[in-house]
């Protein structure tokens, strides 16, 4: 019999979160799905097309409650996109609904193509993203759909960090004139501190002010950077900032740029490859303002994916509360560091 | 509604026109559009119920030209529609023109973009569930190259279609039997296209694909109940200008002057004939 694998958080983390009042909330998937019901009880227009993800797509219940605005097409992704930018030009508001690895890489010209060139306001919804699939590998991780999307016009990229902000963007998705892309994890995640902002696409969320240094995470890994800030409070007497970036595209400059003004030394932190995504988007932002400020951007390296759960990942590249406080804590150039 | 006749006429009329903004701009797929404009003159004279005036109506039928390279084809004749002015053509391939080398949605009248093949059967199945879930009686057509059928994605959509019995859909498939790298019996055989679509679950015909009435009889109305139509349109490449038929080379030849005023001057003479003379 093997040893139990180990959970997201650590002990540590689990008392700092405890300390901070922190409530475990749902799989942002779960939450996805509800609003997506609420939403097409009241809007018979709204559809839910699938590629054989009902079940990993928690939409069992809405295709049982509304058959008529359920779509299945089958294991066929480039199809499922195809399909979804079809109904679109039909009249209806569509989420077509696919596991984000297949959607965002096999159907990534249908995406280009179909939804954003074409100008189909449809909602493309990839589940189990990044690495929530974990030991299942690397065919399963989507740890590129960050840098395929921001490369391609007229599509918002969005990545909640707890269940109300997937509430939020399941709604803006709903009404929004332009494709989006909603990207959700399996995980059940802790819901942040309410912070400053409503949610808005294009906007990030301060969800802790702080001035030493600013962590700017999205997704799955905003509570990470939240728990070590804490933690750095806590044993280092760093106030640290940390800003919640839901949309990785358009990307709220505004606050990438006042936490490189403000701070001088900001983490990043992404479930995908450190080629492409939120960090070196905040990157470019900084550097062409003529702005500089320490800076580490901490996501996947480009190198065969290490094995093992998400946490287990997670862990390894150092997306976690130990890794994040290490982070900061030997960020070269951050004011007050020794070298 | 125009008559044989007149389709005859326009037949010609369209090539010297297609000829003519491709010659201006330098560049296009001359000889996929020679083979479809016919199936694109039948489809918007006799068959496709939108107009200028419909094309926003959620009820108009719809067209998908899979085939986007084809473009200068579809050009012309909806120009002729009156979506846009003839002059606008002039501008294909400018710079800051909407008229690029294939279908886009600035364009009145086009309903998708497309350009990279395989996209417009799925697109297609979708607009066709859309009128079933709206229960509006729009029907949607999709044009399709034979070379194109190697891409899998159509298949996809071929299975879609049939799964949910969409007889509000028909493809029509431009049977040139060549693409740019020679016969496509060759590249990539796609025969028997007839026995595919057949097994897939589609109500399938063969047509001439240069025959109007033939075609108009073909389109006029769903093949079979409950199951989507495949009309398979034996066409030649480059039809209607004699050195163009049949040779890949023309895939996206360009005429020099002289092919030009040698084209011209067939077609003209092909006019005459009918009686007919060039706007």
């Amino acid at each position: 019999m093997s040893a139990p694998a180990p959970g997201m958080h650590s002990r540590d983390a689990l008392g700092v979160a405890a300390r901070l009042g922190l409530l475990m909330g749902r799989p942002n998937t779960e939450v996805f799905s509800e609003t997506l019901l609420e939403l097409a009880r009241a809007d018979r227009s709204i559809l839910a097309v699938t590629s054989d993800s009902r079940g990993s797509g928690k939409l069992t219940a809405f295709g049982t409650e509304l058959p008529d605005q359920t779509v299945e097409v089958g294991i066929a992704e480039q199809d499922l996109v195809g399909v979804a930018a079809g109904l679109s030009n039909a009249g209806m508001n569509v989420f077509a609904v696919s596991p984000a690895c297949f959607l965002t890489a096999r159907a990534l010209e249908q995406i280009k193509n179909d939804v954003a060139y074409s100008d189909r306001a449809v909602t493309l919804v990839g589940i189990s993203a990044g690495v929530s699939y974990g030991a299942l590998g690397t065919t399963h991780h989507s740890l590129h759909d960050f840098a395929a999307l921001r490369a391609v016009n007229n599509i918002v990229v969005v990545a909640p960090a707890d269940n109300p902000e997937a509430r939020f963007a399941v709604l803006a998705a709903a009404a929004s004139p332009v494709p989006v892309y909603l990207r959700f994890g399996k995980a059940s995640l802790f819901t942040l501190p309410v912070g400053d902002a409503a949610f808005a696409f294009g906007r990030a969320r301060v969800v802790r002010p702080g001035n030493d240094l600013a962590f700017l995470a999205t997704g799955e890994t905003v509570i990470h950077a939240l728990l070590a800030a804490a933690m750095l409070a806590e044993t280092a007497g760093l106030d640290c900032r940390v800003v919640s970036i839901p949309t990785v595209k358009p990307l709220d400059s505004g606050a990438v740029l006042a936490a490189a003004r403000e701070c001088r030394a900001v983490v990043t932190v992404e479930e995908h490859m450190v080629n492409g995504g939120l960090g070196e988007a905040c990157a470019s932002v900084v550097a062409r303002a003529g702005e500089a400020c320490a800076l580490a951007i901490v996501g996947v390296p480009d190198e065969y994916t290490f094995t093992g759960s998400q946490a287990d990942i997670f862990r390894h590249y150092g997306i976690s509360m130990e890794g994040l406080c290490a982070t900061a804590l030997s960020l070269k150039g951050r004011p007050g560091a020794s070298a | 509604m125009p008559t044989d006749r007149e389709l005859a006429l326009k037949s010609i009329i369209y090539r010297r026109e297609l000829l003519r903004i491709i010659k201006n701009a330098g560049a296009g797929h001359t000889g996929g559009s020679l083979s479809c404009i016919d199936i694109i003159s039948v489809l918007y004279n006799r068959i496709l119920r939108v107009s200028p005036a419909t094309i926003s109506d959620p009820d108009r039928d719809r067209y998908v030209q899979s085939k986007g390279h084809s473009v200068e084809a579809l050009y012309v004749v909806l120009a002729d529609m009156g979506f846009f002015p003839r002059q606008l053509l002039d501008t294909l391939g400018r710079a800051g023109s909407h008229f690029v080398g294939h279908p886009t949605r600035k364009v009145p009248g086009i309903e998708h973009n497309t350009g990279a093949l395989g996209h417009g059967m799925p697109v297609a199945v979708g607009m066709a569930l859309g009128a079933r879930l709206r229960k509006s009686a729009f029907r949607t057509f999709v044009l399709v190259g034979d070379g194109e059928l190697a891409e899998g994605s159509n298949w996809e959509a071929a299975m879609a279609a049939s799964h949910y019995r969409l007889d509000s859909l028909t493809a029509v498939i431009d049977c040139n039997s060549l693409q740019i790298s020679g016969r496509t019996s060759s590249v990539m055989n796609s025969e028997p296209i007839d026995e595919k679509f057949a097994a897939f679950g589609w109500a399938v015909r063969r047509v001439d694909g240069h025959d109007f009435a033939a075609l108009a009889e073909a389109l006029k109305a769903p093949l079979a109940p409950g199951r989507p139509s495949a009309v398979i349109a034996s066409t030649v490449k480059g039809k209607g200008v004699s050195f163009m038929e049949d040779a890949a080379s023309w895939h996206h030849g360009v005429p020099d002057d002289a092919q030009y005023r040698s084209a011209m001057a067939e077609l003209d003479a092909r006019l005459a004939a009918l009686g007919g003379e060039a706007p």
